[in-house]
């Protein structure tokens, strides 16, 4: 075997590692920012951009696909190239990647607070930028895939199944759940509508969670974890156990975000089955971290990285614990719309994957620039305020959630509920949204003396960005076939190409069996006579509550309990979204629940609660929106808008397109003279006419009192038609 | 709504299920027999493919 002598690019993860930090910080920012939005409502300066409805997109997006995602992409360049002792197959594919990726979250970051979003929550971003991502990731798979095949080892270690593994799911996922009819260049309706929208959607959420914040986070850990400790992981069969489990699984969890919504009972209760199981290769997962450590216990004392990546995979143990819980339907009823998800995520985010990344920060920058990491006092500092944070940040949260849900479902002893005002309920979290706000401070100033110390070891060294290596060259004839007497896997384990295929088709079955019958079978969606498209001007103001991300704050989903139905009317039905591209279901209810708004209200309470929230609800701490009194409304894309909703089955008139907009005008004008009658003056031309149309159509289809007539050629012509 | 729904929808989909519950089973007891069986010298090999880098 001939010795062969390479250089390792360094240049590439260390870069990712740059950006990691520079979006971690903008990201985290971001995020305490709209948690004080929470506590001094004004905060948002009078301005469109910085409301709480925007940007929480945007902290959701920078934290998950700019501070995570280039993590991993840190971690995976340099763990790849070190496991297959082999330097990446194409330095400008690394190139490519790298620079675009971090172009698609500048444009993340720009049309986010320009309310350019397809409001599916971490699938905000529009189509352009949806088709920029898929290129980008099919430039990373493709130079990952090139590394493996030329690699100088026979084995692809279990943390490359996991790089794989993400890959190939990632990428189903976001095909699948990004499929959309472009009405222009910045907007797009969803495929898919209501039901069938959500079921995508959380089976995308979901596993963006499940093969983008854990998989290659496990990659990770299984790579840098043994390295850290100098150690071997604990058992080797136990994580390609847990590996094929955790994908076997994983995939089927999603509707556990929809229980008791109007998802069929069906894909609910599988929904839970899986999430349940989950525990199992999680919690092996977890197991075969901890005990990689086992007999050098006494090294957590002393090691940085070790301490974070304790406290990383202890947080992973947690969550993943917590998570299948919260799947239970009577531990769900309470969690969800209320912030102990936001607790749950949190632990997550600031505790395993935030964990995690400073870890293997604090491990690679001293291999960057060859100089040992310049204070191991600051990065100690960080480490405890950042797990103190992480508590003061997660521990309010769980206590305003369950105090929420208390308050929500408390009744008089004459049946009538407690708090009537849903306000009351939200008023008295707002201690508990300061001192979470505290807690985020905490994690950020412990990243912002990482930076500072990172920067001081950076410059102390000097950046070594090609890292000789050598390693024999493979036998000739060794990689593929299949020695006598091997056993398959093996066989598996060397070739990536069918370890991608099986894991392919592991994640498909999953997909399938839960969203092809909720396609195919009619009886799933029950339809509804009464539930009718909505109005050109109705459609145009629910753009409106699209953009603004109302469904940030605001659910549209009443689930079958009484302290609801008592609070907010009849329960939702699966019959009445069939119309909606997309689905504006929510996941949290900081505001409350508005699927039967319509008619609650008369118009001039929404013109006059826009303006200003605190006029009609005292104590509110929802944003006010002045721009849609003074904006007028763009009818320009009215008909290509309906010409799109023909296009996805939206049963408008034929040609509809040609008289939406008189139909519009003619809708505007009656609620400007409603708005007239209770004194107040308004062009019908402004945007706040459109939500108002919007919010007074909600939910009163079942009722049987609405009727909408939509103009044809022959109502034209013939009036009394 | 109830799961039969499905079931009367599409032909012979009673099957499905049970075929998914043994692909998924047999899947897990092969992958238990193998590790089982595998041999511990490779499965040591594989477990110390990290730290084995003979870095300069």
């Amino acid at each position: 075997m001939e010795v062969e002598h390479f250089e390792y690019d360094n240049r590439t993860p260390r870069d990712f590692a740059i950006a990691s930090i520079v979006f971690g910080l903008i990201g985290m920012i971001v995020g305490l920012y709209i948690a004080l939005e929470l506590v001094f409502p004004n905060l948002n300066l009078g301005i469109p951009y910085t409301t709480f409805g925007r940007l929480r997109p945007l902290h959701t997006n920078a934290v998950i696909f700019a501070f995570v995602g280039n993590g991993i992409f840190a971690g995976v360049y340099y763990s790849l190239q070190r496991l297959c002792k082999a330097r990446m197959f194409s330095d400008k594919l690394s190139r490519i990647h790298f620079w675009g990726w971090q172009l698609i979250i500048l444009a993340a970051a720009i049309t986010l607070p320009l309310g350019i979003t397809t409001s599916k929550e971490y699938a905000e971003l529009e189509w352009p930028i949806d088709i920029a991502i898929t290129i980008i990731w099919v430039i990373f798979g493709w130079n990952m895939f090139g590394t493996i095949l030329k690699r100088r080892v026979q084995h692809l270690y279990v943390a490359i199944w996991f790089y794989i593994a993400t890959f190939v799911t990632v990428a189903v996922l976001h095909l699948v759940n990004s499929f959309a009819i472009p009405v222009s260049l910045f907007k797009s309706y969803s495929w898919y509508a209501g039901v069938q929208d959500a079921l995508v959607q959380w089976w995308y959420g979901h596993n963006a969670v499940a093969f983008f914040l854990t998989t290659p986070y496990l990659g990770l850990m299984y790579y840098f974890v043994p390295k850290a400790a100098n150690r071997p992981v604990y058992s080797y069969r136990l994580s390609i156990i847990h590996f094929w489990a955790l994908i076997f699984l994983y995939i089927w969890a999603g509707p556990h975000h929809l229980l008791y919504t109007a998802l069929p009972d069906w894909a609910q209760s599988l929904g839970v089955v899986f999430s349940f199981m989950l525990i199992a290769p999680s919690w092996g997962g977890m197991i075969n971290g901890l005990l990689t450590l086992r007999g050098a216990w006494d090294k957590v004392r002393e090691d940085i990285v070790l301490k974070f990546m304790v406290v990383a995979i202890t947080a992973y143990g947690m969550s993943t614990f917590e998570g299948p819980m919260l799947s239970l339907k009577n531990v769900n009823a309470i969690a969800h719309f209320t912030d102990w998800i936001v607790a749950h995520v949190h632990v997550g985010a600031l505790g395993w994957n935030g964990m995690l990344t400073f870890g293997m920060l604090y491990w690679l920058f001293p291999r960057f620039y060859g100089k040992e990491l310049f204070s191991k006092k600051l990065a100690n500092f960080h480490f405890w305020i950042a797990t103190l944070g992480i508590m003061f940040y997660a521990i309010p949260l769980y206590w305003a959630g369950l105090t929420q849900f208390e308050m929500w479902r408390d009744f008089t002893e004459d049946g009538f509920l407690q708090y009537p005002n849903f306000l009351e309920t939200v008023t008295q979290l707002i201690p508990m949204y300061a001192l979470r706000s505290l807690g985020g401070t905490l994690y950020l100033v412990g990243f912002c003396v990482m930076i500072y110390n990172l920067y001081k070891t950076a410059k102390a060294g000097s950046f070594i960005a090609d890292e000789a290596a050598q390693a024999s060259s493979l036998p000739t004839g060794a990689t593929p076939g299949r020695v006598a007497g091997e056993h398959w896997h093996r066989v598996i384990e060397r070739r990536p190409t069918q370890l991608l295929i099986l894991s392919l088709v592991v994640i498909l079955i999953g997909g399938v069996i839960e969203m092809v019958p909720t396609f195919l079978i009619k009886s799933n969606i029950p339809t509804i006579a009464n539930v009718q498209p909505y109005t050109a001007l109705e459609l145009q103001g629910r753009d409106i509550y699209v953009r603004e991300g109302c469904y940030t704050c605001h659910s549209q989903m009443i689930r079958p309990f009484r302290f609801e139905t008592e609070r907010y009317g009849e329960y939702s039905k699966a019959g009445e979204f069939i119309y909606d591209h997309p689905f504006q279901w929510g996941s949290k209810r900081t505001g409350p629940d508005l699927q039967r708004e319509g008619g609650r209200y008369p118009d001039s309470w929404h013109y006059n609660h826009m303006d200003e929230p605190t006029t009609m609800s005292p104590g509110s701490i929802m944003p006010a929106y002045p721009w849609l009194l003074d904006d007028d409304l763009d009818t320009a894309s009215t008909p290509a808008k309906i010409r799109a909703m023909i296009t996805l089955g939206v049963p408008y008139p034929e040609n509809y397109d040609r008289f939406a907009n008189m139909d519009l005008m003619k809708q505007s004008n009656e609620i400007t003279a409603n708005l007239k009658a209770s004194g107040i003056e308004t062009p019908p031309q402004k945007e706040i006419i459109a939500v108002i149309a919007y919010l007074q159509r909600l939910g009163i289809d079942i009722k049987g009192e609405n009727k909408v007539i939509f103009s044809t050629e022959a109502s034209l012509v013939n009036p009394s038609k | 709504m109830k799961f039969i729904n499905y079931l009367e929808s599409i032909a012979g989909i009673d099957i499905f299920p049970m075929i998914s519950l043994i692909i998924f089973f047999l899947f897990f007891v092969i992958l238990l027999i193998y590790l089982m069986l595998s041999d511990k010298q490779e499965i040591l090999a594989m477990k110390n493919l990290p730290l084995d880098q003979n870095e300069s």
